[in-house]
């Protein structure tokens, strides 16, 4: 309940101050995003599935969008960013849609 | 409609709703914050890409064509503004042409002026009186006289005598501009026709030139004074710094002849 209300939380924060995204961090961002969104679908299918564990989330929540930060940055140094930031929301993309289903089946039980 | 009982229905719901209850620990604070800057973040990003405006979504290709086409346009402007520029240039020189030209223009139409009587002529000069108590002198004298003073350099020359009687012309009518095509005839009971205007005795010629050439030109023996003496006139000449040819002639266009070049 918490963790959904904290989301809701954050959401309202972004949408009242209306930041702007500072020019450096602009490629990082949305990596950093898909990388989160994939630690929560995680994150949630190991509640489902009953192997749910604070510090294993925080983590990999972390690492997460560490990794896939430093992923983007490598690929900005090689001049090949953009194809590897493409490549990072490829696979993170693949990893939320195998969770999503995961977390379908056992909710859905199909 | 009866809702089914919690506990042992299925693992599934039962741990959702585990997920979904507050419990406080330090971890689960760390996993709030996790997930509330994670809404930050995304909400921030979606917005951020929705200020980013139509460019940011293009595909490369597009925004090399986009960037082609601005380029070829930036070009054919450019090429516009440097013609438009010689364009004023030429407009700018032309003009300064044109006033050189107008001014030249004058300045000749008042040189022709003073030829053909359109303007008034001062300078110096002198006045020839002639007067002519017998009613002798003929229109072939005073023709000898201009023809003399032509020859001498005259430059602009008008001709007066006093409105005849019976003459209602204006007063100015009394000086008659002379020029190229001046003509003088014997008035019908005395006098001269200076170009269709009766000029009675004395005749006063205002005469524009060098006084010195001019004034010899009439002295010389046979010449114009002495002519008028043989005919018991007198012919006083007088010289003048800055005398006033103030007599016009309206200049009439030529119906025939045209400029040939």
């Amino acid at each position: 309940m918490i963790p959904a209300l904290a989301l809701v939380l954050g959401v309202v924060l972004g949408l009242v101050l209306e930041p702007t995204v500072p020019a450096a961090l602009q490629p990082y961002l949305p990596i950093a995003v898909v990388a989160a969104l994939d630690a929560v679908f995680g994150a949630v299918r190991a509640q489902l599935e009953g192997i749910f564990d604070d510090r294993v989330f925080v983590v990999s929540f972390v690492s997460n969008v560490v990794v896939a930060g430093l992923v983007v940055f490598l690929g900005d140094q090689l001049g090949v960013g953009g194809q590897l930031s493409t490549g990072v929301v490829v696979v993170l993309g693949i990893r939320i849609f195998s969770n999503a289903a995961a977390i379908r089946r056992r909710v859905f039980h199909a | 409609m009866t809702r089914p009982a919690p506990g042992p229905a299925g693992p599934g719901p039962s741990r959702l709703r585990r997920l979904l209850t507050p419990r406080l620990r330090r971890v689960d604070l760390a996993v709030a914050a996790l997930l509330a800057v994670l809404g930050f973040a995304a909400v921030v990003q979606v917005r951020s890409t929705q200020e980013e405006g139509p460019l940011a979504a293009a595909r490369q290709e597009d925004l090399v064509q986009i960037l082609d086409e601005l380029a070829n346009r930036n070009d054919r402007l450019r090429a516009e503004v440097s013609a438009l520029e010689r364009t004023r240039e030429d407009l700018t020189s032309g003009t300064g042409a044109n006033e050189a030209a107008l001014a030249d223009a004058r300045r000749r139409t008042q040189l022709l002026g003073v030829l053909a009587g359109s303007v008034t002529a001062r300078g110096p000069g002198l006045r020839l009186t002639i007067s002519d108590p017998q009613e002798m002198i003929s229109a072939g004298v005073l023709l000898g006289a201009l023809e003399e003073l032509r020859a001498a350099g005259a430059e602009a020359m008008q001709v007066e005598g006093p409105v005849a009687p019976g003459d209602t012309d204006d007063a100015a009518g009394s000086a008659v501009r002379v020029v190229a095509s001046t003509s003088l005839l014997d008035g019908e009971d005395g006098g001269i026709v200076v170009d269709g205007t009766l000029l009675r005795p004395p005749y006063r010629f205002t005469v524009l030139g060098d006084p010195t050439t001019m004034e010899t030109a009439l002295g010389i023996p046979g010449g114009v004074v002495d002519t008028v003496e043989q005919l018991d006139g007198r012919a006083v000449v007088v010289r003048g710094e800055d005398l006033l040819v103030g007599a016009l002639r309206a200049v009439t266009p030529p119906r025939y002849a045209r400029p040939a070049s």
